[in-house]
Formats: C-alpha cells, structure tokens, sequence
C-alpha cells in the first residue's frame, strides 16, 4: 500500500503542489488574515502589503533569492561540529507532521530503496545489502525550524560513497527523497556530496528505530530537521526541482545550517 | 509695543538648525520599520518552541504561523542589514556618534535620570542629547550588534560556526538572541513613550530640524 502511494502520477504532483498553493489551508489563511490585517505596517514599508496574496508573492520571491545566497554561502568543506557521546541527547525527540503512532510501519524484508532519475544503476536495495555498506557514525546536532536542538549519534554510509555506487550524475542539480510516509523533499547536489550527509541504517548503536526513520533515513547536519527525511522509499537524481512538502508551504527549501 | 514687534518682522528669518540629516532620518525609519517586522515575527517563531516557558499573544506575532514567520523574519533581515549598516557606516565616519553618544559619565546620566523623572529636564536644544539618551542610544546600537550577530550564529551554525562557539552553542547563541531582542524591545517602548511625550523631538526625526 505504502510503496504505491511514494510515487504518484507525474502530473499530480505538479497539481498537488499548485493546488496547495491556492487551496485555503488553515494555517495559510492564518498567514492571508495576518498580512491583511497589516495596514499599519504599509505606511513603513511603503509596499502594498495590505493584499495578502501580494504580500506572500514577494516573500516567495525573496524566499528564492535566499536559496540562492545559501548556494553561494555553502562551503563544502566547512563540517557541522561534532560532539562527544556525553553530549546526546536522551531520549531524543521525536518529531513529524503526525503523532508517533503514525509513524509507518515498513517490513525489513519486502523494503526496497528505489532509485529513480540520472542514475546508471537502479536496481532496488534490499535492506540486507544497505547493511552491507561502508559505515561511519556521527554525534552531530539535529536543528528543527522550530528553534529546539537535540544531539543524536548516526550510523550509515556517507551519501556521496551511495551515489558513486549507483552511478548517479553528480552533475544534476537535484536529489529528491520519496518517502514511506508520504513524506517528500529536496536537497541540492552540493549538500548531497557533503562528506557528513550519511544515509543512516542505525541510531544510537541500535538499528534506526521506526520513530526515527526506519528503516533508511538521510541525516543532513548542514541542514535543517526538516530536510533530514525519514523512512526513505525512493531516490530520485534529477534537474527537475521537487520542492518538498514543508518547503510547499513556506518553509524556506535551501535551509542550510 | 507693536514697535518692538516690527521691528523683530524685520530681523531675517534664520531657519532652525538642521538636527538630523536626511540619511539620518531615513535610515532611522527604515530600520524602526524592519526592526519591528523582525521582532514580531521573530517572537512567532519564538511560540513554535518558546526559549523561555511563555508563549507572546498572537497580537503581537506577524506571520501567522512559523512558516510565515521565518519568511517575514528572512526578508526583514536584508532591509536591516542595508539600511542599518549604512547608518552605522554613517554614524561612525561622519563623527555623528562620537558627536552626539560621547562622552557618557555615569554622574550625568543619574543627574539627568533625576532631572527626567521630575519632569524638569530641558529639550530645549534638540541637538544635544542629555545623557540618559546617550546611554540608551549607544545601548540600543550595540544591542542591535549582538541581536545581528547571535541571529546569523543561529542562522547558520555551521558555515559561522566560528561566531556559533563564540556565543557557547546553538542553544546558547538562540538565547542571546531572544535576550538582545528584549533589550531593543524596552529601547522601543522607552523611546517611543519619550517621543511622544516631547513631539517636537519626533517631528525633527520627520521634518529634519
């Protein structure tokens, strides 16, 4: 049921994306109300904030522009500090747009990693042969948009070791992650290639449990939580821009730390 | 009696001095107006994970919800960046700070707090900041630095990770952040209290003099 929902028909997710653009989400029209109750503020600013689609088209805009300052900005040789095992964060915190019970349950022998896109290998993997892989272990902190923090001890091989297997192109732009909880997002080739963005088997020395991304999660500590995906279906190499689903409703996509 | 009044009709009208300079005053406009929409957005984003146990009414919020919030906040922090930078760059090369800020002794900032609070402080020359307004002035400037700095340590820890360390860590860094916001937050309140109370200092920050 799971693996069929990952993937939905190309020109849906075009829709979908559109649709909750316009469509009057609760939250957005919170934002709508809020940037039109803002007469006040047009006599700072000078600018028509009074109409709250306007108001949220030039946030969109700028927005984009500082995914592009963060390209500039990302040097990928700068690595997020590591800590010592004193440090971690017990229990971690568990975090998604649903309760922990939601969490999906993926069955470790039927799982296959899907690969999809620029890659000359797309053969699945099967959980067994993901084990199997070369492993390094992290004790970084994880930064939600939220403001919290929370330090976590990640195993799993180093994503760019994963990619140069598959024979993905390293020269494509993006690599979208489809999830098992019909999660999506996006990162940019150069934080893929990142020498600490690990695609993770483990947590904690124990086998990454499922409020934490079981059984495949990617842990990206240039980036924010939110762009850290959890329960990994599907890996797609691409120049197409995906988004994600947060990014949908603002949240900024780059969201490098 | 009309005699004397002829003959002041026929002194030549001097203007009043200029107080503050156009740069002045636009920038101190621009960077109140992106000061306020970083602190209203910024205590939005605060109610997502409150830093202290209370959450600010929403009143007071701009965004709506976090992901509106830290649009708002990312916009407004390249409006302040521009303008407050050239009106620092300003204060500083043109001696406008060393002119108006300095010197600050402690014995004349308790006098004219005295002086203030009995109602008989003069602003009779608006170019000549008392002493308790130089204190808050170059306070509000330097607590502007450390919310700039702590933000862009939370903002990117990783790529300043340097500035990160140096305020502790990302938690610490976010606390500083919420406390520099607070002192510019009492700043604006005390300021605009006192701007209302002597309007004729609020229309030379519009007017010029």
């Amino acid at each position: 049921m799971l693996r069929k929902s990952r993937r939905m028909h190309p020109d849906t997710g075009a829709i979908m994306k559109e649709a909750a653009r316009r469509v009057d989400l609760p939250t957005r029209r919170m934002f709508m109300q809020q940037a039109a109750g803002l007469g006040s503020l047009t006599l700072l600013s000078g600018c028509d904030v009074v109409d709250g689609v306007s108001a949220e088209k030039m946030l969109g805009s700028v927005s984009d522009f500082n995914d592009r300052v963060q390209v500039w900005l990302f040097d990928k040789n700068k690595l997020a500090r590591e800590y010592p095992e004193s440090a971690i964060t017990r229990p971690f915190p568990f975090n998604a747009f649903y309760p922990v019970d939601k969490a999906p349950q993926v069955n470790a022998v039927e799982y296959r990693l899907d690969i999809s896109g620029l890659a000359e290998n797309k053969e699945p993997w099967t959980l067994e042969r993901l084990h199997g892989l070369p492993r390094f272990t992290q004790i970084t902190r994880h930064i939600c948009i939220e403001g919290w923090s929370a330090i976590g001890k990640w195993s799993g091989v180093r994503f760019s070791e994963f990619l140069t297997r598959i024979g993905a192109d390293l020269s494509a732009k993006y690599v979208t992650f489809r999830c098992d909880d019909n999660y999506i997002t996006s990162i940019d080739m150069a934080t893929a290639l990142h020498p600490q963005t690990q695609l993770t088997l483990w947590f904690d020395d124990e086998l990454l449990p499922r409020q934490y991304g079981f059984p495949v999660k990617l842990r990206v500590p240039t980036k924010l939580g939110f762009k850290n995906p959890k329960h990994i279906g599907e890996i797609e190499i691409g120049n197409d821009f995906n988004g994600g689903y947060w990014e949908t409703y603002g949240y900024n996509w780059f969201s490098g730390l | 009696m009309t005699v004397s009044a002829s003959n002041v009709a026929l002194v030549p009208m001097r203007p009043a001095p200029l107080v503050h300079p156009l740069i002045v005053r636009l920038t101190h406009w621009i960077n109140a107006a992106a000061i306020i929409v970083m602190i209203m957005s910024g205590l939005e984003i605060h109610n997502a994970y409150p830093t202290l146990p209370f959450k600010v009414p929403e009143i007071v919020t701009l965004g709506g919800w976090l992901g509106g919030a830290t649009q708002w906040h990312f916009a407004a922090m390249w409006v302040l960046m521009t303008s407050g930078s050239i009106y620092v760059a300003h204060g500083l090369l043109s001696g406008r700070f060393r002119r108006k800020l300095w010197p600050i002794s402690p014995r004349a900032v308790i006098t004219d707090m005295v002086a203030a609070f009995s109602g008989r402080l003069s602003h009779q020359d608006l170019s000549v900041y008392n002493a308790v307004q130089r204190l808050l002035y170059s306070g509000v400037i330097l607590a502007g630095f450390a919310a700039v700095l702590s933000g862009l340590a939370i903002w990117k820890p990783v790529q300043f990770r340097l500035l990160c360390s140096l305020f502790g860590d990302f938690d610490q860094a976010r606390l500083i952040h919420f406390m520099a916001m607070s002192a510019v937050l009492s700043f604006l309140i005390v300021h605009v209290v006192m701007a209302l109370l002597v309007p004729r200092s609020l229309l030379a920050m519009v007017r010029g003099r």
